[in-house]
């Protein structure tokens, strides 16, 4: 009996830990929802996390506070993040269906140097890639973002995907063959309809980084306002704006972190999975 | 043609994209950085080429030391500390709580948002001499707070707290192993008279470290390129006094702000050299503290 009961307290007490845990690390976004309805002066005098009286003030001038509405830099994050996805999800499956199904010369080879592209650290190419982007006249546009994409340069993806098509049995393969398959028909018909998990995988987190990222946006797409994405715009706000802007600020921050969110929310089993088995970087 | 010369051919198709990619975008350009690192170039007129030049003047730039110093320290005391926590509620949450999935969830959180432009400019707000963190400091009887951002010797610490508050990936990951480890194991252990705390040193410590070694290159590696805290938090120059100048961040500044290519590349290089060395020396180490649970598989 007392046994049971200090075994019970123990898991209650560890629960209402874990919950202490999470109020302190998330109280900064929580914060920042609550102040994103307060006016600048509440913000910095009043620690109470319900608004005196709450409005929409902020989203509403905060949207128009630039030359361009937020509309236009929502609008260029969603192109940019769509063109990404489709780039991504396409030319990393065509590699990794060739990696983990056909037999082809210097393949061991090819692997592993894909394998240490994994880890490069972008530095190694932005400049000259920058110059020849310059030179290509591509500066200012998304080319130089989503090109990549669509040239497999992600090889993570490339990984994630090959790994997962090796787990796909092979006595499909064998099958098809059989029914005089070649390897296109194998790819378009028997591989490809089993990926789904695993492209939706590669779409959710393509989209996420695409919409987080911040050096590349800023290098190709920070000097004319109408091709400002999302978090080019948040630091045109910042630097444009005085100190007393801040309950603008924060109120596009918090909407530029929305559809994030409502990813996660959405596929928040199939993301942590993803993350648990393959160290994706969140 | 035979059935191997058509195989091989549909495979070669089928990488295409991704060879284009490869030597155009990733092999070329880095060769390429490294003949820029020996010029002069500003995009306007042709390359120069000036030898070690560029490397010389790194030696002797102090700016370029200290977001040397500024990126070791930032390293050495985020990675490790992420880690702790990350190994720490990846413990605690494995024991055997109900909620665990949702609790996985809202810790994974602060890693999902904390990369993105919004969290640093809410870091901004946060650790600002008038900001939320010392509103929160001064009600509860600090009376005079340092100002964070604003004060040199801080203002790292609010961005090594930033990445820190972003361990739940990790933290993911650690999980996911210690759910790996047969629950015979500690049976065996809880027989042999083995408490919470010798089971977790001697059982669930070994056995996690190869995903140790794993989360620390991974966390070590992109903890060297830290770039978007560091230029939204400090203005885009590392301010206050320096403090900030993250590698990355001057990299951006010369490279990009100042034209100084060559400049740029010649950082690149040594960055990518420093993160194979690390990387490499990290592996070597790995001999006397990674365990290996012989398998058979």
């Amino acid at each position: 009996m007392m046994r049971a009961l200090s075994r019970v307290s123990v898991y209650a007490l560890i629960n209402v830990a874990i919950v202490a845990a999470l109020v302190v690390m998330l109280y900064p976004l929580i914060w920042m929802l609550s102040a994103s309805f307060k006016t600048g002066y509440e913000i910095f005098h009043s620690l109470s996390l319900l608004p005196q009286a709450p409005s929409l003030d902020n989203y509403i001038s905060g949207w128009t506070a630039l030359r361009l509405p937020f509309s236009v830099f929502f609008m260029n994050s969603v192109v940019l993040c769509a063109a990404a996805v489709l780039g991504n999800t396409i030319s990393c499956t065509l590699a990794a269906f060739a990696f983990a199904r056909l037999r082809f010369p210097l393949k061991r080879v090819l692997f592993a140097v894909m394998l240490m592209t994994i880890m490069l650290p972008f530095h190694a190419t932005i400049v000259p890639q920058f110059v020849l982007y310059e030179h290509l006249g591509w500066v200012g546009t998304i080319l130089p973002i989503v090109v990549p994409k669509f040239l497999a340069v992600d090889a993570f993806f490339v990984f994630l995907l090959v790994q997962f098509i090796r787990n796909i049995p092979t006595s499909l393969d064998d099958a098809a063959k059989i029914d005089g398959c070649g390897p296109f028909r194998l790819f378009y018909w028997v591989i490809l309809p089993l990926l789904t998990p695993a492209l939706a995988t590669t779409a959710i987190f393509t989209f996420i980084f695409t919409w987080n990222d911040f050096f590349s946006q800023l290098l190709y797409l920070g000097n004319s306002v109408s091709s400002y994405t999302v978090p080019v715009a948040l630091r045109a706000f910042i630097d444009a704006t005085s100190l007393s802007s801040w309950p603008q600020t924060l109120a596009m921050s918090l909407l530029s972190l929305l559809p994030i969110i409502g990813f996660f929310m959405a596929f928040q089993r199939l993301l942590v999975e993803g993350i648990s088995t393959t160290g994706l970087k969140g | 043609m035979s059935e191997a010369a058509r195989e091989g051919l549909a495979a070669y198709l089928f990488l295409l994209p991704w060879l284009i990619g490869l030597f155009g975008l990733t092999l070329g350009p880095m060769v390429a950085s490294l003949l820029l690192s020996f010029t002069h170039y500003d995009l306007l007129s042709p390359p120069r080429w000036v030898g070690l030049h560029n490397f010389q003047l790194l030696l002797s730039d102090d700016r370029y030391l200290h977001s040397v110093r500024v990126t070791f320290t930032y390293v050495v005391l985020e990675v490790p500390l992420k880690l702790a926590f990350a190994l720490l509620l990846a413990v605690v949450l494995n024991r055997g709580l109900r909620a665990v999935g949702l609790y996985r969830a809202l810790f994974y959180v602060p890693s999902l948002l904390g990369g993105s432009a919004a969290i640093a400019i809410l870091w901004r707000q946060i650790f600002g001499g008038d900001g939320m963190a010392n509103m929160i400091l001064t009600s509860l009887g600090w009376h005079h707070p340092p100002a964070w951002l604003q004060d040199p010797s801080y203002a790292l610490f609010t961005l090594v707290a930033l990445g820190v508050w972003q361990f739940g990936s990790p933290m993911v990951i650690f999980l996911a192993g210690i759910r790996q480890i047969p629950r015979e194991f500690y049976d065996a252990a809880r027989v042999d008279g083995a408490g919470r705390v010798s089971q977790f040193f001697r059982l669930t410590l070994p056995l996690l470290t190869p995903l140790i070694l794993f989360n620390f290159i991974l966390q070590m590696v992109y903890a060297f390129q830290t770039f978007t805290p560091a230029f939204l938090v400090s203005g885009g120059n590392g301010s206050p006094v320096d403090s900030t100048l993250f590698y990355t961040l001057y990299l951006y500044n010369e490279a990009f702000g100042n034209l100084h290519m060559g400049y740029g590349a010649a950082m690149a290089w040594i960055l990518l050299v420093v993160i194979a060395v690390s990387t490499a020396a990290v592996f070597a180490s790995s001999r006397y503290w990674v365990f290996y649970m012989e398998t058979e598989r």
